[in-house]
């Protein structure tokens, strides 16, 4: 089985099909950055970019990716290594407290400002409510999206 | 009854909580000695000193010195300045406010720096924990002095070079300059020749005036940040060796049952399963229990394999916890009188002549810490050798009990401290390190041992519930003249988890105090959970105070600040950290002005007030709410119908004093933080039992707030400059609770005396 993820095929081989895509990528594919946090599509830890949807890898089955192109946290930044405002704003706010949860709010983060670059308060907290945060940094997660989307709506977006 | 010993559980949870409550030990004067002891014996190493590692090799030649140690904080070389972070990094901050100390003092530019977590080494380090919002207070006075040292060694090479006097010479931003010839050198240029001078004695070390400080008191980011912004592998569960194989454990839903048999051929013969093997345990409820392992290629082939198991346990020695015969039991003995912890004054007579009384029976549940990252441990035995990588809040603990399991030395373990995904006090406890240890022998390669988030759960040292049945009055000025407070705790293995003592507030402050404590024995374990016993003891007396500020028809803040009273150290305090009324009656005041107590609020809406003192930290809380109407009747986990209302938390406004802010944002993250992990374990967060196992093991049961139900936090610093910084971890918690409590009463007539509050109808919205 092949799977695409960061732009780059992996040849899985006699992989399980069943097997979660979240641990394909981190014990097959060495990606640690996707997190397992509770198995059952709860809390978030998990989630990357599916065609650019987020979606929560910890029981989403390997065979189910067919061609569509997965985006984790690692393939956030672009080509040469520079970081999206987005994850500018993340480390000028200094957002993380232990950080575990950190890259399923990104990816969760990203998902909305593809389809919505402008999002209101409401759009940000419905699309960030599935991802769970233990630390309770939620209040500066909305206020890093936040920043991306003033950015996005005064036309200052630095390109 | 489980007969799992807890002597090592509990002594680590009491270490803990005696950080939260240092009155506990005022008052107990011979506890702290008993304690120092104990807390040797525990860890079977004694550390400390000044250190300071600088130009290793080099320096080595001077090791003659007494207060020279080759490995420490500091390391100037080609590449750099490297700063070690001595501490565990569980998101409270440490890896970068610690490091912080040492370049203020050391004049180093922050931005050049590269920090690195340390290795284990009590040499170098003394104790490494991250528990009791120790580590600023604690490691303070030491960084400073390694900083400065560094920089006067610095600046005596410097002045050899130029022939010129020390005093003449200034740093700033990693160099030395003289500015009667404008000539500078960069500390990377002055290493070596520094690396050969002696190691100047602490009393020839000059500190910086606070007020000099430039780095200090900032708000500075964190060091991991890009890292974490890139998915870079930094946490425990991100471990990968070469050939490391995937390792689970399954021990039983009842914890003290043992295996009585189990389909482990079955098993093996499951694709991807490379072994599986029961283990005995120990018996000791801190280390290894009795259960199942299974090695595989893969941790989902893991997580199969322990879906397919069959294992018939032996439940006799089991527990049996029941939380609904609990609460029976708990509702009779509120009603008889218990052990007398302290009896100052008269309580009786105070109740007689009081002009009006409160009573009111409080309860709370267990919680569960359920950090993020779920428990999990890498380990490599190699015969006459163990390698560990473990997120862990102790790893200066977990060497020897690791070493005993695996038939090794001390000396022949090594510890690799990771990155943890959250803490909150279970890391205190390693016996998810122990399991990987004891796993690890038995394989041939190193093994990741994983816990699913059931496991973590289930298998938590769990924050003790609790029962109060609060008396108290008030005389004819309405003023607070009675208090009597009766504790129903659990008591796992026998002793009390989360213990009360005299000081708990209102402790020497109101004058007829009775506190009362009385146990129910419980089987599953319980521990240190972020500021142990504070954060339920707050709720409880800081919602009672407000009961009695209503029964006198006064303003709760008023009656709060009474109660405090005059400037004066209440209980003494221990290492200067006890609670002094001067600084607590400064914060509530401050809270309380920066809230706009007592302006005009919509209808329904309400201010509630709580101040706790816990870690050393003075804090208050003003809550300020809206209670929706009544609506429908639901059936709570107790099977009791209640009303539910809407709850929404609008502003939370918070006023620390913990002394000087080290970093300000790392500061304001910790309030923003407590305040809404406070809110969302008032909220829903409860474990329930019956049959002897935990009811709610996932997200889906245990339900964590989300981020559209969280308030406005304001987080306000008050520095007299008085004070050394104190930790704030975990002081921010616990008046969360009943200020948002109080201000429900203020909005809606409706006391709420059980945690969490869903119990009661409500909900956030």
């Amino acid at each position: 089985m092949k799977i695409n993820v960061n732009g780059a095929t992996h040849d899985l081989g006699e992989i399980n099909p069943r097997t979660p895509l979240l641990w394909v990528l981190r014990d097959h594919l060495s990606l640690f950055g996707t997190k397992y946090g509770c198995g059952i599509s709860q809390c978030g830890a998990c989630t990357v970019l599916l065609n650019g949807e987020a979606m929560k890898s910890c029981l989403y089955p390997v065979s189910a990716v067919g061609d569509a192109q997965v985006t984790t946290i690692e393939g956030v930044a672009a080509k040469d290594g520079t970081l999206t405002r987005l994850q500018q704003a993340w480390i000028d706010l200094d957002v993380a407290q232990c950080g575990y949860c950190q890259a399923g709010q990104i990816i969760s983060a990203e998902a909305l400002l593809r389809k919505n670059p402008t999002p209101t308060d409401d759009e940000i907290y419905a699309a960030m409510d599935p991802n769970l945060c233990r630390c309770g940094t939620y209040i500066r997660i909305h206020n890093a999206i936040k920043r991306v989307a003033d950015e996005n709506k005064s036309g200052q977006n630095g390109g | 009854m489980s007969t799992l010993n807890y002597d090592s559980v509990n002594e680590i949870t009491e270490f803990f909580t005696r950080q939260a409550q240092p009155d506990y030990a005022t008052q107990n004067a011979h506890i702290f000695k008993l304690d120092r002891r104990q807390f040797l014996k525990l860890t079977g190493i004694a550390g400390g000193g000044l250190m300071l590692g600088f130009a290793l090799s080099r320096a080595r030649a001077h090791a003659d010195h007494v207060d020279f140690n080759p490995s420490g904080y500091i390391k100037i070389d080609s590449e750099g300045i490297t700063l070690y972070a001595p501490n565990p990094e569980i998101g409270q901050g440490v890896k970068t406010s610690l490091p912080m100390i040492v370049a203020e003092e050391l004049d180093a530019d922050w931005t050049e720096i590269r920090v690195v977590q340390s290795e284990i080494n009590p040499a170098a380090y003394g104790q490494q924990y991250a528990g009791g919002s120790t580590a600023i207070p604690s490691n303070y006075a030491k960084l400073r002095q390694a900083g400065a040292t560094a920089r006067a060694m610095l600046v005596q090479a410097a002045a050899e070079q130029w022939s010129v006097s020390p005093s003449t010479l200034s740093t700033e931003l990693s160099q030395v300059l003289h500015a009667g010839t404008g000539q500078q050198l960069s500390y990377q240029e002055l290493a070596s020749m520094a690396a050969t001078l002696p190691v100047p004695s602490s009393e020839n070390v000059r500190l910086k005036d606070p007020k000099q400080f430039r780095l200090l008191g900032t708000r500075t980011t964190g060091v991991d940040n890009e890292a974490l912004v890139r998915g870079e592998p930094l946490f425990g569960i991100d471990v990968s060796l070469p050939d490391m194989k995937y390792a689970i454990y399954q021990k039983c839903p009842a914890i003290g049952g043992t295996v009585q048999s189990a389909n482990i051929e079955d098993i093996k013969k499951m694709r991807g399963v490379v072994d599986a093997f029961t283990l005995e345990g120990t018996g000791n409820g801190n280390d290894l229990l009795p259960g199942v392992a299974i090695i595989a290629n893969s941790t989902w082939e893991a997580f199969q394999a322990k879906r397919a198991l069959k294992i018939e346990w032996n439940e006799t020695n089991a527990a049996k916890d029941s939380w609904s015969a609990a609460r029976k039991e708990a509702a009779r003995l509120a009603q008889e009188p218990a052990t007398q912890i302290a009896n100052n004054g008269d309580f009786d007579a105070a109740m007689s002549t009081g002009t009006a009384t409160s009573r009111g029976f409080y309860e709370y549940h267990f919680v569960s810490h359920a950090p993020l990252e779920p428990q999990n441990c890498t380990a490599h035995y190699k015969g006459d050798s163990l390698e560990l990588w473990a997120p862990t809040q102790t790893p200066s603990w977990a060497i020897p009990t690791a070493a005993r399991l695996t038939g090794l030395e001390e000396s022949q373990v090594t510890l690799h401290q990771m990155r943890c995904g959250g803490g909150f006090g279970r890391r205190l406890y390693n016996d998810f390190l122990f399991e990987a240890a004891a796993i690890a022998r038995r394989s041939k390669n190193p093994v990741k041992l994983q816990w699913t988030r059931e496991d973590d759960v289930r298998y938590d040292l769990f924050r003790a519930g609790g029962f109060h049945q609060m008396d108290g009055c008030v005389d004819d000025n309405g003023k607070v003249t009675g208090w009597r407070n009766r504790y129903i705790a659990f008591a796992p293995g026998g002793r009390p988890a989360n213990s009360m003592s005299g000081g708990v507030f209102p402790g020497g402050l109101v004058e007829n105090l009775r506190v009362e404590q009385t146990a129910i024995n419980w089987a599953h374990r319980c521990a240190a959970w972020r500021a142990p016993g504070a954060n339920v003891f707050a709720f409880v007396v800081q919602s009672f105070l407000d009961e009695l500020a209503h029964a006198a028809q006064r303003d709760s803040l008023e009656v709060l600040l009474e109660v405090l009273g005059e400037p004066r150290s209440v209980g003494g305090g221990r290492r200067g950290r006890g609670m002094h009324t001067g600084r607590a009656v400064n914060v509530v005041k401050f809270a309380a002005e920066k809230a706009g107590w007592g302006k005009e609020l919509p209808k329904s809406s309400g201010m509630g007030v709580a101040f706790y003192y816990s870690h050393a930290g003075h804090i208050a809380i003003v809550a300020e709410v809206s209670v929706g109407g009544e609506e429908d009747t639901v059936t709570n986990r107790s099977g009791e119908n209640v009303i539910r209302r809407k709850l929404k938390v609008h502003n939370v406004t918070v006023a620390s004093d913990v002394g000087p802010i080290i970093n300000l944002s790392g500061a304001e993250n910790q309030v923003e933080g407590s305040v809404i992990d406070a809110l969302s374990t008032m909220m829903d967060l409860s474990i329930t039992f019956e049959n002897g196992r935990a009811e709610q093991t996932n997200f889906d049961k245990y339900r964590i707030m989300r981020a559209s139900v969280s308030p406005a936090v304001e987080a306000h610093f008050i520095d007299t400059g008085e004070h050394s910084p104190t930790g704030l971890g975990e002081p921010v918690f616990p008046p969360l609770a009943p200020a948002v409590g109080n201000a429900i009463f203020a909005a809606c007539g409706h006391r709420v005396r059980t945690l969490p509050i869903s119990e009661e109808g409500f909900y956030l919205g």
